[in-house]
């Protein structure tokens, strides 16, 4: 596979008077370039920066004393695509009985149980991390496989919910009010302050959800 | 050996110890925190002779009731709040010299919404993740200020400010503020825009460190897809379903899903700390630099 040069595939919005927005057609695409600019980071070719932060189809880079100049560096790269990251995996002991699993059979043309093989049989991985410390938005179920946010949120999702919204699955650190389809509970110390890493899912970590029981 | 420490009598209405906040953990969904007005806690430190990072108490409206057990130095800026010491006014702007056992008593602010309080050695509190900023949207760090509560001190490194006034703009009752059009302000009609950069919102008493969330003319889309989560800045002007914009200010979370029309200059936020309830904002846009 070829690399692709920065500005055939990523626009660029400024953002404010220190930051960028860098825009990005899909996951892979976004995944492939942060680690490019992690990549230069480490080996000290990249500027000054306080924050890069990956998302769903953007990447932000915030603490730029010249954002301009560096908009134009960027276009000049050739970023190739992500290899498989060995940044660990991570295997999440799940139960999958969720209250919303039958609404996500019915999107997903399956029966329940074909929801649960194909959830648990994937390697995910950690797309980026938002909402709250310990938030993973988790992608790597096939294309086919979205389901739209709940019309009603539930005001109250229990810790450790297993959840999917659109292309992702997440896990809720806190109990929270929130729109996701729930599918399962997983028993995940997802945030710990105190603990070095903080947190168990960052951006690029590999995820298997290990379903317990049948 | 004493350690040093200072009593809170009375906590005030919302007050929190804040540094200069969580820098490099924003792609791990930590919000940045810190303090809000940052020239006027940094003030505040420089003039009790601390480095100009230390933790500091971050007061909103009516400050807090202290007593310091050891001697120490201590500043007030930002908003204009009475300070009081065993009674006594005492001033607002330059340090204090406090003795062990004297009551300094922050009061309500006259102008302006927090005041930055300085004690000489800087706040001790344990940090979390490299800070000592209570986070208000996450719960990291510690929690607000408490009736009771007993604040460890940092040994002093330096002398205090030797100066009989420090000059200081004061706070803006009203909100001029330069902006930044985008990212998303394609996502809003031409005519929208012009509307958006020409009206007076007004700060509502919905504010806090998160944003502070205007009233006046609601923005309308162009359209009403989704926008797929993307990660915002100190400062962002976002606009939700309901049209009234809001401005992220420290606490803000790290990604957002509704568009983002423009953003505040960062000289400017200091401004936005300031604000409060009824305070009318004004917007300037500044070219963006880039073609």
């Amino acid at each position: 596979m070829t690399s692709a040069s920065t500005a055939d595939v990523v626009k660029i919005l400024p953002v404010g008077d220190r930051a960028l927005l860098l825009e990005l057609d899909g996951p892979a695409e976004v995944h492939a370039l942060h680690v490019e600019i992690e990549r230069r980071r480490r080996d000290g070719r990249l500027p000054a920066v306080e924050e890069v932060i990956p998302a769903a189809r953007t990447i932000l880079i915030d603490g730029l004393a010249d954002p301009m100049r560096f908009a134009r560096e960027v276009t000049d790269w050739q970023v190739p695509p992500a290899e498989v990251d060995d940044r660990g995996l991570v295997e999440v002991p799940t139960i999958y009985d969720g209250a919303d699993l039958e609404q996500v059979a019915r999107h997903w043309h399956m029966t329940t149980r074909e929801v649960i093989a194909t959830h648990a049989s994937v390697e995910h991985r950690v797309a980026f991390c938002g909402f709250a410390p310990g938030f993973a938005y988790i992608t790597g179920l096939p294309p086919e496989c979205t389901v739209p946010r709940r019309a009603n949120p539930r005001t109250a999702v229990p810790a450790g919910s297993v959840a999917l919204a659109g292309e992702f699955t997440g896990i809720y650190p806190r109990p929270s009010p929130g729109g996701w389809q729930l599918i399962g509970r997983a028993e995940v110390s997802l945030w710990d302050p105190n603990r070095d890493p903080a947190t168990l899912l960052s951006p690029g970590t590999r995820v298997r959800f290990v379903e317990l029981g049948s | 050996m004493m350690i040093r420490s200072v009593d809170v009598l009375k906590a005030g209405s919302l007050t929190t110890v804040q540094d200069r906040g969580r820098i490099g953990l924003a792609q791990l969904a930590v919000p940045r925190s810190g303090a809000l007005d940052a020239p006027a806690w940094r003030l505040a430190n420089r003039l009790v002779g601390n480095p100009e990072d230390a933790a500091a108490l971050e007061t909103t409206l009516t400050g807090p009731v202290l007593r310091p057990r050891v001697a120490c130095h201590i500043a007030v800026t930002g908003a204009w709040s009475p300070v009081l010491v065993d009674g006594r006014p005492g001033p607002w702007g330059i340090p204090i010299w406090a003795r062990p056992g004297q009551v300094v008593e922050i009061g309500t602010a006259t102008r302006g919404l927090r005041s930055y309080i300085a004690i000489s050695g800087g706040l001790a509190v344990d940090p979390v993740l490299g800070s000592r900023s209570t986070d208000l949207l996450s719960g990291l760090g510690p929690s607000p200020l408490r009736d009771g509560d007993l604040l460890p001190l940092g040994t002093q490194t330096g002398p205090p400010a030797a100066i009989d006034y420090a000059p200081y703009p004061p706070p803006p009752t009203e909100l001029k503020l330069r902006i930044v059009l985008g990212p998303r302000h394609d996502w809003f009609t031409d005519a929208t825009l012009a509307a958006f950069t020409q009206a007076t919102y007004t700060v509502t008493t919905y504010s806090n460190r998160i944003a502070l969330r205007l009233e006046g003319p609601p923005l309308q889309r162009r359209h009403t897809t989704e926008l797929p989560s993307e990660p915002v800045v100190t400062g962002a002007i976002e606009v939700p379903s309901d049209g009234n914009p809001l401005i992220f200010l420290n606490d803000h979370p790290t990604t957002a899903g509704y568009p983002v029309v423009a953003v505040v200059a960062a000289d400017d936020l200091a401004a936005c700390a300031q604000a409060r309830p009824g305070t009318t904002v004004r917007l300037w846009v500044r070219p963006a630099a880039m073609r």
